[in-house]
């Protein structure tokens, strides 16, 4: 038996140190020769290109990057990944990169999801990697819509939405994706649009540079089962009216003429919709520690995505799962020898002969 | 007065109390002794699922069965020789087991009107002569406890605690066993409480020298040393044995141990454990449910790492989806079923056998996972070692079905040099294996070892080697997504001939036929190997012949088991189940296995199982002299 077993390297370098590369990359590069077969028009196209577009600009091994997904239209990305990658089964895709981002962390590991597979049969999961701040980045494509199975509602469809399994209406109360992030203790919560790459990708970068889970929830578009559910926020003609776009250190201020803005009631301290003039408009602060802002902002939004907050809402600094592990591990080394005869034989031995 | 030293070949012993009375310490502390001195030994804790269930209620007896001899011995006893009970419902509820003549002592504090009417006795037990069966002794045990550690300066309720350590140091003097070791233990385990380790080790001396000077006790009792083969030895439980089996083939692959798992008995002790020793680069999960356990192993697995998950029966039912993507992912994954009885909560502390045709079937679409089982509880560092072996060497999920008597159950392990382990070192694929139409290399994720069907195991971080698996069907060799009818024809077919093929890798059968005449082989699997030992022998004592079998490899059965089966007249398949295994054997080698079942969520009692053992035996002389028709003994046939 040769010694291959040792050649690779599946050692421990620091959790910042996933390898880099010397040589430039290309959003080619991350290209596989499989044909992409989502629908025609559908928004994950754009999202791909985007995702293409922007890793190499991370300059990491590709060999060192890995997409694991669930089940849905989003999951069957991995196969369009010219990195390592799984596609798993329904739901259950943060657990499986839990293992191996715990595991490897000398691996940049991202998990690619639908609102259905992250919000529904894989909620538990969610929220507990988003809790224990894993070394993930989870890419969150919310279409509103079950696609793949062609067409029931899901659990960010509004109140009232007539599909094949609610012919008069669904009467589920939809999840706030963001709202649940933050709920769940998440570091790193963003929201940003298919259509609008340049967005895409900044928010990308963020979500990249965080240390620990970062949430990144993409409205997507289904032009087969939910065409137009975010067109209110895609038509030049209402979506500065109803998007509030959020960088840090900047007054949170839109509309067409920049003339609203998030302002803070000076007496109860609520986020509520108001003049961009007034001297209670909200600064933008992504690192606030209390979660209770960012979440703030992310009631301000209705179901028809009338104020929707768009960009990072929160990155906040707290010790990574992964980090934490190793660690212990290390001091675990330290303080004893692995001497597995020792262990074997224990305290209490008698000898026979 | 001199008193009387006897010599014995054996004793079982079994101590029972409430829940909260520290019978299990108790049983623990004796063993140990009981080890230290060279006895062989076998035991068997079992307790309710409650913390502390009800006071002083038959639901609440909590006990700990030891049997040790001076030879060897295969189970925990069949009957007691001697009860220690600490309350009204500990005798009640174990009266039945004893043997005629055995011993009963009887702490007599509790026996009072309400404690006896709350177990259902009319009359107190040990006035009413309803004992005489037995010799009882009836002593205020928690009294002289509590006379003992007075200068400790506890409250009433607190210094009668230490009343288990009280009869441990009666039966220690009784039985002629070492004390260093308990009083070692005792001031460890209470050292930031020394008043609480003084009381205990008072306590236990107080037992001790009552034994040595009270009338009622007259006699002790010796039993040598067992003598068995060369070696260094130490008790071992059998989720110990199975920890460190796991630990041990992870650092004999040279691959770190991962393992996700979520809480739940009898299997949690060996996530307690490997937690253990993250000094060896162990990684333990405690996971947000079952399914996430074994998610997160499986993806460790992906990694490069031995991913193993640990849960007992219900958590195997949640975990059946990600069983069957480790068997399409085709990556090495260890599932430890600690089995305990069932369906759904069933009986959580419990001992079962009835998982066997849900490892080995209990999954959408064909998808066939080996499946290992250990015999007694150190032989569970071996079964894991071997669930590791095949689960590397075959790139596939494999089943370790242990179950609850032997996690809890304990016995001496001669204890292994680690060089002498088998070497599980893994190739990983580091290289392209494959070229396209156009001469470019390239890596094929399911281009087989043509001598174990297994697929490369290519880890991310490995370059060049970048590739996708997932559920979906994939192509045989590129692993691309196939819908391809006769591509799934192949891969089904492909996926089941490489569990097969584990076979080939397995010994022959071993078959014990002392006389090469016997007409009747008793087949068993898993915990049964001591009882149906212990049986076995007492038939042949009796002058009989027959033949045991036990299978270690329970998928694929080894290549040899149908010729086995077939040289012999009848087939006894006793489980703790309602006849999985034989539905299999028979399903399989179209043999006429009998079954033979229970589900009392103990292990068989070896006299009973001889009893039956001898009917088969008469059944098989008795068609030969033309009279076919025996009543059956309760046996059923599935």
């Amino acid at each position: 038996m040769t010694d291959t077993a040792h050649r690779v390297n599946i050692g421990l370098p620091s959790l910042r140190d996933v390898p880099k590369t010397d040589v430039p990359q290309r959003a080619a590069d991350f290209k596989t020769d499989q044909e992409v077969r989502w629908c025609p028009g559908c928004g994950d196209y754009a999202i791909l290109a985007a995702v293409q577009g922007f890793l190499p600009e991370l300059g990491l091994k590709r060999e060192n990057i890995v997409f694991v997904s669930g089940i849905g239209c989003s999951s069957r990305f991995p196969y369009y990944m010219n990195t390592y990658g799984m596609h798993s089964i329904h739901g259950r895709a943060p657990a499986i990169a839990t293992g191996l981002a715990a595991s490897r962390p000398d691996l940049s590991v991202w998990v690619v999801t639908g609102d259905g597979d992250a919000l529904s049969i894989g909620g538990n999961h969610l929220i507990h990697a988003l809790r224990r701040n894993v070394n993930l980045k989870i890419l969150l494509f919310n279409n509103r819509i079950y696609g793949l199975t062609k067409g029931q509602y899901s659990p960010t469809s509004e109140v009232g939405k007539v599909t094949k399994s609610t012919p008069m209406g669904s009467l589920d109360f939809p999840f706030n994706p963001v709202s649940l992030a933050l709920g769940a203790e998440a570091s790193f919560v963003a929201r940003t649009l298919d259509s609008d790459r340049k967005h895409l990708t900044s928010v990308l970068r963020a979500a990249a540079e965080h240390e620990g889970t970062a949430l990144v929830e993409i409205y997507q578009n289904c032009n087969i089962f939910n065409d137009g559910a975010f067109e209110l926020l895609k038509n030049r003609d209402t979506a500065d009216d109803w998007t509030i776009r959020m960088t840090h250190g900047q007054p949170l201020t839109f509309g067409s003429e920049g003339e609203k803005a998030v302002v803070r009631d000076t007496v109860t301290g609520a986020l509520t919709i108001g003049e961009a003039g007034a001297d209670n408009v909200v600064v933008h602060d992504a690192h606030a520690e209390d979660p209770a802002y960012a979440f703030a902002l992310s009631r301000l939004s209705t179901q028809d995505l009338r104020y929707t907050p768009m960009g990072v809402f929160r990155s906040a600094t707290r010790p990574t799962y992964d980090a934490q592990m190793k660690a212990q591990l290390e001091t675990a080394a330290a303080a004893d020898t692995a001497d597995l005869g020792g262990l074997l034989r224990g305290n209490d031995t008698w000898s026979v002969g | 007065m001199s008193k009387q030293v006897r010599q014995l070949e054996r004793v079982v012993i079994r101590f029972a109390g409430d829940s909260g009375d520290g019978m299990q310490l108790t049983g623990d502390r004796f063993t140990s002794e009981t080890a230290a001195l060279g006895n062989d030994l076998s035991t068997l804790p079992n307790f309710p699922a409650e913390i502390r269930a009800p006071q002083g209620t038959l639901p609440g007896v909590s006990s700990f069965q030891l049997h040790f001899a001076d030879h060897d011995i295969m189970t925990p006893g069949d009957r007691p020789d001697v009860l220690v009970a600490m309350n009204p419902a500990a005798l009640k509820a174990n009266l039945g087991d004893l043997r005629a003549g055995a011993t009963v002592i009887v702490d007599t504090a509790d026996f009072t009107a309400r404690n006896l009417g709350k177990v259902g006795y009319a009359a107190n037990p040990l006035t009413d002569g309803s004992l005489e069966a037995f010799q009882v002794h009836d002593v205020d045990l928690t009294g002289m406890t509590v006379e003992a550690v007075k200068e400790f300066g506890l409250g009433r309720k607190e210094a009668g605690r230490a009343k288990n350590m009280f009869a441990l140091g009666l039966l220690s003097w009784m039985y002629h066993r070492p004390t260093e070791g308990t009083v070692r233990f005792l001031e460890r385990k209470f050292a930031t409480k020394p008043n609480i380790a003084g009381a205990n080790v008072a306590a236990f001396r107080a037992g001790w020298n009552f034994g040595e000077t009270t009338e009622a006790f007259s006699v002790s009792y010796e039993i040598k040393p067992a003598v068995m083969p060369a070696g260094t030895y130490r008790n071992i439980s059998g989720n110990l044995a199975l920890s460190y089996g796991l630990l041990a083939a992870a650092q004999r692959s040279g691959l770190p141990l991962f393992l996700g798992a979520y809480p739940i008995t009898p299997a949690s002790d060996i996530l307690h454990e490997l937690s253990k020793h993250k000094r060896f680069g162990v990684r333990t999960f405690q996971a947000e449910d079952e399914i996430a356990g074994i998610g997160a192993a499986l993806g460790a697995s992906f990694g490069g790492a031995l991913g193993v998950t640990t849960t007992s029966g219900p958590g195997v039912a949640l975990k059946s989806e990600t069983l069957g993507l480790a068997v399409s992912l085709e990556l090495p994954l260890v599932i430890v079923d600690v089995q305990r009885g069932g369906p759904s909560t069933g009986l959580p502390t419990k001992t079962e056998q009835s998982d066997l045709l849900l490892a080995m079937f209990g999954r959408n679409g064909e998808a066939p996972i080996p499946i290992v089982a250990p015999r007694s509880p150190a032989d569970c560092f071996d079964a894991a070692i071997e669930a590791a072996r095949i689960a590397l060497t075959y790139r596939t999920p494999v089943f370790l079905l242990s179950d609850g008597y032997l996690a809890n159950g304990s016995e001496p392990w001669r204890v292994p040099a680690p060089g002498d382990l088998p070497d599980l070192r893994v190739d990983f694929a580091t290289e392209t294996n494959h070229t396209d139409d156009d001469g470019n290399d390239e890596f094929w994720p399911y281009l087989r070892d043509p001598e174990t069907l297994a697929r490369p195991w290519a880890v991310p971080g490995t370059p060049g080697l970048e590739h996708r698996v997932g559920g979906i069907e994939k192509a045989d060799g590129s692993g691309n997504i196939s819908y391809d009818p006769a591509n799934h024809d192949l891969m089904v077919r492909t996926r089941q001939a490489k569990v097969d093929g584990v076979a080939r890798s397995l010994p022959p059968l071993e078959v014990d036929d002392p006389t090469g005449d016997a007409r009747v082989l008793v087949l068993g699997w898993g915990s049964t190997y001591g009882p149906i030992g212990a049986a076995v022998r007492r038939v042949r004592k009796a002058g009989r012949t027959i033949a045991q079998a036990h299978l270690r490899h329970l998928n694929p059965f080894p290549a040899d088991l149908g010729d086995v089966l077939r040289r012999y007249d009848k087939v006894v398949v006793p489980e703790m189940n309602l006849g999985q295994l034989a539905l299999l054997v028979r399903a399989k080698y179209l043999v006429d296995a009998f079954g033979y079942n229970q589900v009392r969520g103990l292990p068989f009692r070896a006299e009973e199982l001889a009893d039956v053992l001898e009917h088969f035996i008469s059944e098989v002389s008795a068609t030969d002299d033309g009279n076919d028709a025996v009543d059956t003994l309760g046996v059923d046939s599935p």
